[in-house]
């Protein structure tokens, strides 16, 4: 799950690591109380504006203004609240900006990059700096690796003090400020860690021309399955960052994406839901969606996901390709024979049934009245529905 | 032979008295797997599967008791964490977590704890083993595999059921066919299997079936190339899956231009790893490499 900078400076905050403050507002009358209320709580004269929304870029974007004025403070809210925010993590459609977060501005001397997040080929944590703040770290990563150091964390011992130290000095911090920056990264692999963060990212962080060290920007996403241990966390969901189809689709156990091509899929597991996407690809076509039924997929569950499917105007046909080892092939059958019935079906479906009970599906979708193309294997189904998707 | 599970691997399932750890436990006994007990703190004492095996209060018991060195776990999430390790604790030699959803953070700690004992862990989020005319610990549907020569690996579920049914047509059984799971930290990587095939007599060719996300198919590519004398025949599932977004698996993710399909399936080529392009053509491509 991801959250906005304002929610993740907040958690910063109540862990007390400094941030870049500001008021976060959504409706365009609350401008002047917002600016007004920066100035007054925290003595600033000039002003960030920044965009809020669930995706890396916003600066390159337009949506983060420098303002020196109060004047120019107005403007550029107005100018990005309900702006379409076009960055390389939001696709060409963009993202509307529906919150947008009035944040004193520092003087800046220095920028640095920090982070932590799981390292899977070690199954540890692992924190990293670099002295190159502001940048991609991706791009870091690639043109200079030398500039980004790491200390993993060894599990059940957390961040030691040692390492704290090893990485205050890795960016060249002295004295106070290094002292400072100690504290910070102790304090964010706390949060890191109660609050089952998948990453936390500080890009950057800053030393200011006073002297102290603090977080002008804030980025964390949280492990999904850890979810059920952290009401505060959960209740920070922004629905409108996420696609309507896919939220539908979670509750009712399905794990679908939205994808821009024009082949329904359905599929039980998520390795061959992808498989089915590739040979698709493959064939010609261009997979809709990625859905995974899940193993306890029943009548209910392919219904829904046929009404998702459909429900993207995009879609030419389906396929619907289940390999049936726990799932059993005749209850999936019997879903898509209600689900034809109830949903008005208008493009074709191609139905590739396998594994437990395969022979009995195959005579239930037979000797029913719905109209469907029956394929033999995984390569049958992806030819024929790859066809029927060319000829719509 | 086959590796990990056989005949005679005495198997306890964690969490038997559950809806889910039934009805698997009775699938593993009516595949013919030798399942000595079922452990569920609380109920030792109690007997399942219609009276068929015992119910102990912990692995230690078990493993006391009946000899139990195989576990198969159906713990629920909050619990399976702990579940593994009191396993691992109690000398299980081979531990295989079913379970779907265990928070990382606890994995971590898992792995950490796991590695200080001798146990082998296979899982989490993962379909299991099975050994055709051996023995299932899992939920693999075991009709669709039968006895031969040919190892499986794999990331994934069905996907696995795809591979082994498609060797089937080509008249190729399996020696053992294992789900290691798609989650970010798992217990048993490509690589330790890979040498566990390359050791069994049994074995001729092993089918590595991996996802995007991780470099743990690169690791494998790798040691493939100088230790492995048998052929390997590899399939990435996901070339069409969007950077950044997670693919049903949790550890299905493209967060590095590494992690994508098609850089991993470039680096196995390099590694002398013969690479389907299609996931239709995993048991032809199994049978041009046996040609070979």
């Amino acid at each position: 799950m991801k959250i906005h900078e304002f929610q993740a400076k907040e958690l910063l905050k109540g862990y007390g690591i400094p941030i870049q403050d500001g008021v976060t507002i959504e409706d365009p009358a609350q401008a002047e109380a917002a600016v007004d209320q920066v100035n007054k709580e925290f003595g600033a004269e000039q002003y960030v504006i920044k965009a809020q929304i669930h995706a890396g870029g916003r600066g390159k974007g337009g949506g983060v203004k420098f303002s020196t004025t109060r004047e120019s403070a107005l403007e550029n809210i107005q100018k990005i609240l309900g702006m379409t925010l076009i960055t390389h993590q939001t696709g060409a459609d963009g993202r509307l900006v529906k919150k947008v977060m009035v944040a004193q501005a520092l003087d800046i001397s220095k920028e640095f990059y920090a982070a932590i997040t799981l390292d899977r080929a070690s199954g540890k944590d692992v924190f990293m700096v670099s002295s190159e703040g502001g940048m991609e770290i991706e791009e870091v990563a690639k043109t200079s690796p030398e500039k980004i150091v790491r200390e993993a964390i060894v599990p059940g011992f957390g961040l030691r003090p040692f390492q704290a130290r090893n990485l205050a000095r890795a960016l060249g911090l002295e004295g106070q400020a290094a002292k400072q920056a100690m504290g910070i990264f102790q304090k964010l692999y706390k949060l890191y860690r109660e609050k089952d963060c998948s990453i936390v990212e500080i890009n950057p962080l800053v030393t200011t021309e006073q002297g102290d060290v603090v977080a002008l920007d804030a980025k964390m996403n949280f492990d999904d399955n850890a979810l059920y241990m952290h009401k505060d966390i959960v209740e920070m969901r922004d629905l409108d960052e996420e696609d309507p189809s896919e939220v539908e689709a979670a509750e009712f156990n399905l794990n679908y994406i939205k994808l821009d091509g024009s082949v329904g899929c359905m599929v039980n597991g998520a390795g061959l839901a992808m498989a089915t996407m590739d040979i698709i690809k493959q064939r010609g076509g261009s997979p809709a969606n990625f859905l995974d039924v899940g193993g306890g997929a029943n009548v209910e569950t392919v219904k829904n996901g046929f009404r998702i499917i459909l429900s993207d105007p995009n879609v030419k046909a389906v396929l619907i390709n289940i390999f049936g080892g726990i799932v059993r092939c005749d209850r999936i059958a019997n879903g898509i024979i209600e689900a034809v019935k109830v949903l008005d079906l208008n493009v074709p479906v191609v139905v590739r049934l396998a594994g437990t009970n395969a022979e009995i599906a195959k005579e239930l979708l037979a000797n029913s009245d719905v109209d469907l193309i029956s394929a033999d294997s995984f390569e049958d189904a992806a030819n024929k529905v790859v066809e029927a998707a060319r000829q719509a | 032979m086959a590796i990990l599970v056989n005949k005679d691997s005495k198997i306890i399932v964690q969490g038997i008295t559950g809806s889910e750890g039934t009805f698997h436990a009775t699938q593993c006994l009516e595949y013919g797997g030798n399942v000595v007990g079922g452990v569920t703190p609380g109920k030792g004492g109690q007997t399942a599967l219609e009276g068929k095996v015992p119910v102990f209060n912990s692995c230690a018991e078990a493993r006391e008791q009946v000899g139990a060195n195989v576990s198969l776990i159906f713990v629920p999430p909050p619990f399976a964490a702990d579940a593994i390790m009191e396993a691992a604790a109690a000398g299980i030699e081979l531990i295989v977590c079913i379970t779907e959803g265990i928070p990382v953070a606890q994995m971590v700690e898992v792995k950490a704890f796991v590695d200080t004992t001798d146990s082998r862990f296979i899982g989490p989020n993962c379909p299991g083993i099975l050994t055709p005319e051996g023995a299932k610990v899992g939920i693999m549907p075991g009709f669709i595999a039968k006895k031969g020569s040919v190892g499986v690996i794999s990331k994934s579920g069905t996907l696995t059921y795809e591979a082994v049914d498609q060797l089937g047509q080509q008249g190729l059984g399996q020696s053992t066919c294992i789900g290691i799971g798609g989650d970010p930290i798992i217990g048993t990587t490509m690589k330790d299997l890979l040498e566990m095939f390359e050791a069994d007599p049994e074995t001729e060719a092993i089918v590595m079936i991996g996802e995007i996300g991780g470099s743990m198919e690169i690791e494998a590519a790798q040691y493939a190339k100088d230790h492995v004398s048998k052929p390997v025949i590899g399939f990435i599932a996901g070339q069409t899956a969007p950077p950044g977004r997670r693919m049903g698996h949790a550890g299905a993710i493209v967060s590095g231009a590494d992690e994508s399909a098609a850089a991993k399936k470039k680096l196995m080529a390099e590694c002398g790893i013969l690479v389907s392009e299609s996931p239709a053509d995993i048991g032809r491509t199994v049978v041009e490499a046996l040609k070979k």
